[in-house]
């Protein structure tokens, strides 16, 4: 199964389905023209909310990661995979491994890094800097 | 159009004796989703659901089904018509074999679905000639929800439904539920005080605690606007009192001050940083704390 969202987590289930489709797409194992299984068969064999699905599906397309196409499915768009997801991220790999390379110089552990990736994510640091 | 919801439920009391159940609960499900209603055994949950189907007259308040109010002279025969209700115990007819039960219940109901209970019958593998009162839990309850679908009811009503049946077992009635909200416009109102399942398959929510209805709204929505805002200092955390809104609770242990904002962490952080910490986190709160929140805040 390529997806499997955790609803324990306290983020929103459809978030975590809309990253685990654009990390499918990502790596490749989602190729442009793909088509993603349907909204009912995902929800009932995640055991999921159809609605969930359906909002996911729905916040894909408007991303370009995706295309409904009506009545037929939803689709890997050819862009959505080239163009935006895949090449801009593996174009910024480089950037966050000398980032990490640099932090573990200064001998930050891993969970540190991490933590600090999260809290710069969360926004904190940036709320700061519109404040001064 | 926003359609009217499928149960409307404002300011309802139910009082037995001296004793209140329900003191002014709030409900809106609309149609088609699947609405989990979230509690502490003995929260008010049953009393509810029995206004709702008719069983038992609001002592104040009103509950409103398909928008028939549920206590006027018939409604609650129109209600319990278009509803499939499964109750706690999975109240049935001990004597009667499965068969026995599912010819006896289909003549009810006009719109009985043949092709469901065909199907249900086979993947809940529901042994036709066994009494009723020899099967399982589980299976017992699957038998419960065979009779609450096949009746073609445009809601289904479940009291605690997964209750003491083992994961297996749980993880089917869910689906199953999954299977049918929205198809149909069907919608799904479901009773629980497991957390987990509630958040797996609902999309919208109510969390009720001592009568009331504590905190309402869809999940998602929810888990996006509750935040841990965690303060490190390099003292004892000072007494913390925020002037923002949505500030759900604050505790301090030792030289941490943990704030449960409700809505979202932003309000809340310049009043953090003004008190000094040396460090903030942000993190997401899971339904679980959330609810334990909700529920403890009151006392």
């Amino acid at each position: 199964m390529l997806f499997r969202p955790n609803p324990s987590l306290g983020v929103p289930i459809y978030l975590q389905l809309m990253e685990q489709v654009k990390h499918a797409v990502e790596t490749g194992a989602l190729r442009p023209g793909d088509q993603l299984p349907g909204i009912r068969p995902l929800a009932e064999e995640l055991v999921i909310n159809p609605n969930t699905v359906a909002k996911a599906y729905r916040e894909l397309e408007h991303d370009g990661v995706i295309e409904l196409r009506h009545g037929a499915g939803a689709f890997v768009t050819a862009h959505g995979a080239r163009g935006k997801a895949a090449d801009t991220v593996r174009a910024a790999q480089p950037v966050v491994a000398a980032a990490v390379e640099r932090l573990r110089a200064r001998g930050l552990t891993d969970e540190e890094i991490r933590r600090l990736f999260e809290a710069e994510l969360a926004g904190l640091t940036r709320t700061g800097g519109q404040r001064g | 159009m926003a359609d009217a919801p499928v149960i409307d439920v404002a300011g309802l009391q139910k009082r037995y004796g001296s004793i209140d159940a329900v003191r002014g609960l709030d409900l809106q499900v609309p149609r088609g989703s699947i609405f989990g209603f979230l509690g502490r055994n003995g929260a008010g949950k049953t009393t509810t659901i029995k206004v709702l189907l008719g069983m038992t007259r609001p002592s104040g308040g009103a509950a409103r089904v398909f928008g028939l109010a549920a206590d006027a002279p018939g409604a609650s025969v129109e209600i319990r018509r278009r509803t499939g209700f499964v109750s706690e115990d999975k109240e049935l007819y001990d004597f009667m074999t499965v068969a026995e039960i599912v010819r006896f219940t289909a003549p009810f109901f006009p719109r009985w679905r043949r092709d469901l209970e065909e199907r249900y019958m086979r993947s809940f593998e529901l042994p036709p000639d066994a009494k009723v009162k020899t099967l399982s839990r589980g299976t017992r309850t699957k038998l419960a929800l065979l009779l609450a679908l096949c009746r073609g009811a445009e809601l289904l009503v479940l009291d605690e439904p997964t209750a003491g049946l083992d994961p297996a077992a749980a993880e089917d009635v869910l689906q199953t539920l999954v299977v049918h909200a929205g198809r149909d416009e069907t919608t799904v109102f479901f009773s629980s005080h497991q957390i987990a399942e509630v958040e797996q398959i609902a999309d919208r929510i109510a969390i009720v605690d001592r009568g009331r209805t504590a905190l309402a709204g869809a999940l998602d929505d929810l888990r996006e606007s509750f935040r841990r805002v965690q303060l490190v200092f390099d003292r004892e955390a000072p007494q913390a009192s925020f002037r923002a809104a949505g500030v759900a609770r604050v505790r301090r242990q030792g030289r941490v001050l943990t704030v449960i904002a409700s809505g979202g962490a932003e309000p809340i952080l310049d009043e953090a940083r003004a008190l000094g910490p040396v460090s903030v986190d942000v993190g997401p709160v899971t339904l679980k704390e959330i609810f334990l929140e909700t529920v403890a805040s009151e006392e």
